[in-house]
Formats: C-alpha cells, structure tokens, sequence
C-alpha cells in the first residue's frame, strides 16, 4: 500500500510538473527559445493567488483564476518587451535576456513580498479519499491536480489540432517565414502562445502551493528546470510528450525518495534524462530531425 | 603571404595585450592594496575576481570558441574543488602545509575536472544545441547532488567512504571526517592569495591565446562555423570538441581549486556550484563576446564589482542588476538596432568602423 500511495503522490508531482512543461513546449516549439523566465512566472502566480485569497480574502477558486490571467498578461507583457526585439538574433543572447527576466521577477517578489516563507493555504478545501479501509489515502489536492493536468491536456490538443489559432501555431513553428507569406501574424500568434503558456503556469503556481504549501520568491526555480527536463524528456515540442515526461519524472522522483536516498533523487532524475537523451536524442516523443546541408 | 603575417601580428598583439592587462590590472590593485587604500571588501573581492575570470575564459573556450551551449559549468569547479580540498585537507591532518602542496593541489583539481570533463564529454557532445545545454545542466546537478551526499573519512588504516552519515564511516582513534555530507569540507587550509590567483589567471591566458592561434584552435574555429564543411575536408569534429571541452572543464577546475582554498568552509551548495553558477559565468561570456578571452576577463571584472558597489541600494542591486542585463542584451543583439548601434559606434570611434560598415 505504501507503494501505491508513493506512486499516486508521484503521479499529482508528476502533473504539476507536465502542466509547467506544456507552457515550455509550446513555447520552445514556436519561438525556439528556452524561456527560463517560465519558472517565475509559476511563482508570480502563486504570489497573486496568495495575494487575493488571504489578504484580500476572495474565493480561492476565483483567486485561481485571477492569477492565472494575471500571469497570462505578465506572460505577454514579458514576449513584447523583452523578447520580440531580439527575434532574429542568436539564441544565446535571447536566452541571457530570459535569464534576466528571471532574476528581475524573482527580485520584484523579494522586495514586494520579503524573503521570508509565506505558508499557502490550499484553495482546495475537501477531505482526502480513504480507500481500503483507509489503508490508502488520497489528498484531494493530488485527485484535482491530476484531473486539471489531463484536462488541460486534452483541451490543449484539441486547441491545436482543430482550430484555426492552432493550425496558425503550428505552421509558425514548423517554417515562420512560409507562415508569414501565407497571411499569418507571426508575432501575434507567438505571443498568444506565451499567453497560454503564462496562463498554465499560474495554475500550475496555484496546484504548486496548494501541494507544498510553502512560497517564496525562488520557489519556481527547481520546478521549473525540472519541468523543462520533463519536456526534453518527452521531446520538446510535443503536448503528449511533455505529459508523459512530467509523469514520469514526478513518479521517478517520488519513489527515488521514497526507496533510494531522498538527497540523491534529483541526481537519478537528471541520470535518467540523460540516458534517455543518449538513446533517444530527441526524447521519447520527440521528431527526428533531418540535417539538410 | 602579406595578409597572414598581418593576421599572425594581430593575434599576437591581442595576446600580448591580454596577459599585459592582467598585469597591469594586479600590479594597480595590488599596490593599491598595500598602500592600505582599499576597503576590506575590495581586498575580499581580489581572489574571487581571478576565479571568476578564469571560469569566464574557460567558458569562453567552450561556448564561444567551441560554439557548444554548456550550462554545466559550475559542476566541473565543484569537481576540481572538492578533489583538491579532500588532498589539502588529508595533508593538513599529516601536519603538512605548504606551498608545494598546494601546487600539487592545482593539478589534482585540473586533472580531476579534466577527465570529468572528458568521460562527460564523450556521450553528451554527441547532441546539439539546446539539448546539450540541458544535458550539461543536468550533468552540473548531478555532480552537486552525488558530492552531497558523501561521507569521506579518514585515519591511522586509510581512508573510508560512505553514503549514509559520519558514524557510518567507524573512524578509528584520531580519525577526522574530510566530507561530512551537505556541511561538506570543514577546516580547509586556507592557501588562495591574490598573487597566486593573478598568476594562474596569466598562466591561464597565455595557455588559451596560444591554443587558440594553433592549429588546434583554428580547427575547432572551423567545425563551429561550419561542421559538415569541416568534416568533409577530413576534420573529425567530436574529437577536437571534446578536446576544447576537456581543456575548459580542467580551467574550470583549477578555479575551483582557488575557491576551494579561499575559505575555511567548503560545502556544494546551489547558490556556489548549481545551475544559477554556471548561468553567472554564461553571462560573463556573452555580455564580453563570444570567442573574445579578454572580453570574458573585463566582463567577469565589471560583473562581479558592480553587484558589490550596488550594495548601498541593497535590495534593489539586484533588480538594477537584472534590468541592466535585459537592457544590454536586447540593445547589444536586436536586429532592429542594428543601424543605430553602428552609427553610435562609428561615431565614437571616429571613422575607424567606416570601413566596415562601407564593406557589409
């Protein structure tokens, strides 16, 4: 039984860490970037709904929202000033200037909120599921995140596959120059995928701080190196591949601490990554790419 | 034949005046120093500036010579470090202090984060681009998460190694625990000077000038601009990576050596040797242009004292920091600019950059 509860924790980690990596799949599979700047916006949106539901005291759930749309419009606000100028440029330089929105975010949380642990209250307010005479326990905090992640999921795959916005999306990252020509905005299409991407990083920030109820400003850091890892695991680009790989890692980590060493955990988690790479250069889901001369 | 002798004066003039401003920049500050001018924490900065511009020029030897996106950086110091201080720290518990061990301390480090480098380099510099970069950070983490969690101790049998905690390790009497997990090294000699720093900084310069200006440098040079072309003239590109990989990740480790030996206390922490490190160096490299070693130096100089004379600001030095990074970047790199930064800069330089822009 304790393994199945390991397992299960593992899972609602997992799903935190696929919806974190959708919004960088997205992202890298349009724009080409590593946007290292997604880690803090998952923070930002669990200071807003930290913000709204016990400072100002609205209802968690309508904090959730508000946070996710208040990382939506931080999420654009970033692409227009900072990263468009640098469209065309080498990637190195548009990743530095990810890397320093990074740090202004989290230096703006520090000086607005201090450096102190706020304590999250989980906006999800249900009993745990008891199963098999209560041998079993399930949080409720595991049971919805895992049902916002496939959720989620299944409305982003649907979103690209049949709609015109998603069909926009993809041929902006399949060829943006032919996109352009053929009447497609490129940059408006771009920026509503960091729109996206923003707006499922302030869930992910709020399902974060529900689960481990601590925030502070580097608090989506590691979660999100982690949850890019996820998406380089599942292949970057692909919306199936990062569930998968935010699955897998939740789940390699939880056990790994559970049954192995809980300092090590992050070393397997990274060796694992790494073997997949060496055998799977593009990720599990991952298209392989044709090298034209 | 006219050309390439103007070309090799060039190279050796740039060389010449690197190793001449490290010089010049040791001899002022130094005198500075015992002119009893400067603040004690200007006289701490001295010894981290020479690491930091070390680990920016062996950066420098990978990401902008090399053209490989490493983000691992910080994991090979943390190796050099830690091999060293384990060497330093048993010679201390001998009763040997001295400035031969310390020596002898530097190329452990070197060789140690050298064949790292190299055994990591064999299976990850097969991937490209982004994926290395990933890799390499993982690989970074990797080494900080392993070093955490060993137990090293030492005494009169030999030395005895466990992953679980000190008592694991049933020292005998006199015994002394060298790593004590995530506390990590305590009571290390204490060997790093400014003098020694300045000078492995030189001896560093010099080192890559040269390895650069060679037929080993042009080569790598070549398989960066154009990997196919280069392979199809018989060049064989993993080797020579792996090479210029091996060289940085050793640099990277005799920088760790001087910040091993820098203070009493050595731990892997994230904030010393994790990801957020190596991004540091990454940055030193790009804001001090790619391939450019002296660039690198000023850069990591400029980097590393500007956050310290901020302090008065205290916590807005590093929002002042992060937004004068997104400001150079975008100002440095966006296409758009591209006109105005070269009329700007014609215009301070007086006609020297006509030429060019008349050429493009």
């Amino acid at each position: 039984m304790a393994f199945f509860s390991y397992l299960i924790s593992g899972l609602s980690l997992g799903a935190i860490y696929a919806i974190i990596a959708l919004g960088y799949t997205m992202v890298y599979g349009i724009a080409k970037m590593l946007n290292f700047a997604h880690g803090d916006v998952i923070m930002v949106g669990g200071y807003i709904a930290f913000t709204c539901s016990i400072s100002l005291g609205v209802n968690p759930y309508i904090a959730t929202i508000i946070s996710a749309l208040g990382c939506m419009v931080l999420g654009v606000l970033v692409e227009r000033i900072a990263y468009r100028p640098l469209r065309g440029a080498q990637s190195l330089s548009v990743l530095i200037t990810a890397i320093g929105v990074s740090y202004f975010l989290q230096n703006v949380a520090l000086l607005i909120f201090g450096a102190n642990t706020k304590s999250f209250t989980s906006i999800i307010n249900m009993p745990p599921l008891k199963l098999f005479n209560g041998e079993l326990t399930i949080t409720a905090e595991a049971i919805v995140t895992i049902i916002v992640c496939l959720v989620v999921m299944a409305l982003l795959t649907l979103f690209v596959n049949k709609t015109r916005l998603g069909w926009a999306m993809m041929a902006v990252s399949e060829d943006k120059g032919a996109a352009t020509l053929m009447g497609i905005n490129s940059n408006a299409t771009i920026g509503l995928t960091f729109a996206i991407g923003s707006f499922l990083a302030g869930i992910a920030g709020v399902l974060l701080c529900s689960s481990y109820p601590t925030l502070t400003p580097t608090t989506g850091a590691m979660p999100g190196i982690k949850a890019f890892v996820a998406a380089v695991l599942g292949g970057i680009g692909s919306i199936p591949g990062a569930c998968i790989g935010g699955f897998l890692l939740g789940i390699l980590e939880n056990l790994s601490k559970a049954y192995i060493s809980s300092q090590l955990s992050d070393a397997i988690v990274f060796s694992v990554l790494i073997i997949v790479l060496l055998i799977r250069p593009t990720g599990l889901m991952g298209k392989k790419q044709i090298e034209k001369v | 034949m006219e050309q390439i002798r103007n070309i090799k004066n060039k190279q050796f003039i740039y060389s010449l005046s690197t190793a001449l401003m490290v010089i010049v920049g040791y001899a002022i500050m130094q005198s500075v120093i015992n002119a009893n001018l400067a603040s004690p924490l200007i006289k701490g900065l001295m010894v981290p500036l020479c690491i930091y511009s070390i680990l920016a020029i062996s950066l420098n030897l990978v990401v902008g010579i090399s053209g490989e996106l490493s983000l691992g950086h910080a994991g090979f110091m943390c190796i050099g470090a830690f091999a060293s201080c384990i060497f330093t720290r048993y010679m201390k518990w001998l009763g040997n202090e001295s400035l031969l061990i310390f020596i002898i301390a530097i190329l452990i480090g070197a060789v140690a984060a050298g064949l790292a480098g190299f055994l990591i380099g064999i299976p990850v510099l097969r991937l490209r681009g982004d994926y290395l970069a990933i890799v390499t950070l993982a690989f970074g983490e990797i080494i900080k998460n392993v070093i955490n969690a060993i137990y090293l101790g030492v005494d009169s049998t030999g030395f005895k190694f466990s992953m679980k905690d000190s008592l694991d390790l049933n020292l005998g009497e006199g015994g002394i625990v060298i790593i004590k997990g995530a506390q990590g090294i305590t009571n290390a000699p204490r060997y790093s000077t400014f003098l020694i720093g300045a000078i492995i900084l030189l001896i560093c310069v010099v080192i890559l000038n040269n390895f650069i200006n060679s037929y080993y440098g042009r080569n790598i040079m070549a398989i960066r601009d154009n990997r196919i072309a280069a392979e199809s003239i018989g060049l064989n590109a993993s080797r020579y990576k792996l090479l210029a990989f091996t060289i940085g990740s050793a640099m990277a480790g005799v920088a760790g050596v001087l910040y091993a030996h820098n203070l009493n206390t050595l731990a892997a922490l994230p904030k010393n040797f994790g990801y957020n490190m190596s991004i540091t160096i990454l940055v030193f490299v790009v804001l001090g242009g790619m391939g450019n070693i002296r660039g690198s130096i000023i850069s990591a100089v400029i980097l590393t004292v500007l956050p310290e004379f901020l302090r008065e600001f205290s916590n807005y030095r590093m929002l002042v920091y992060s937004i004068l990074l997104v400001t150079l970047m975008i100002f440095s790199n966006a296409p758009a600019l591209k006109d105005f930064r070269e009329n700007l800069l014609s215009k301070i330089n007086f006609g020297k950059n006509k030429k060019l822009i008349n050429k493009e």
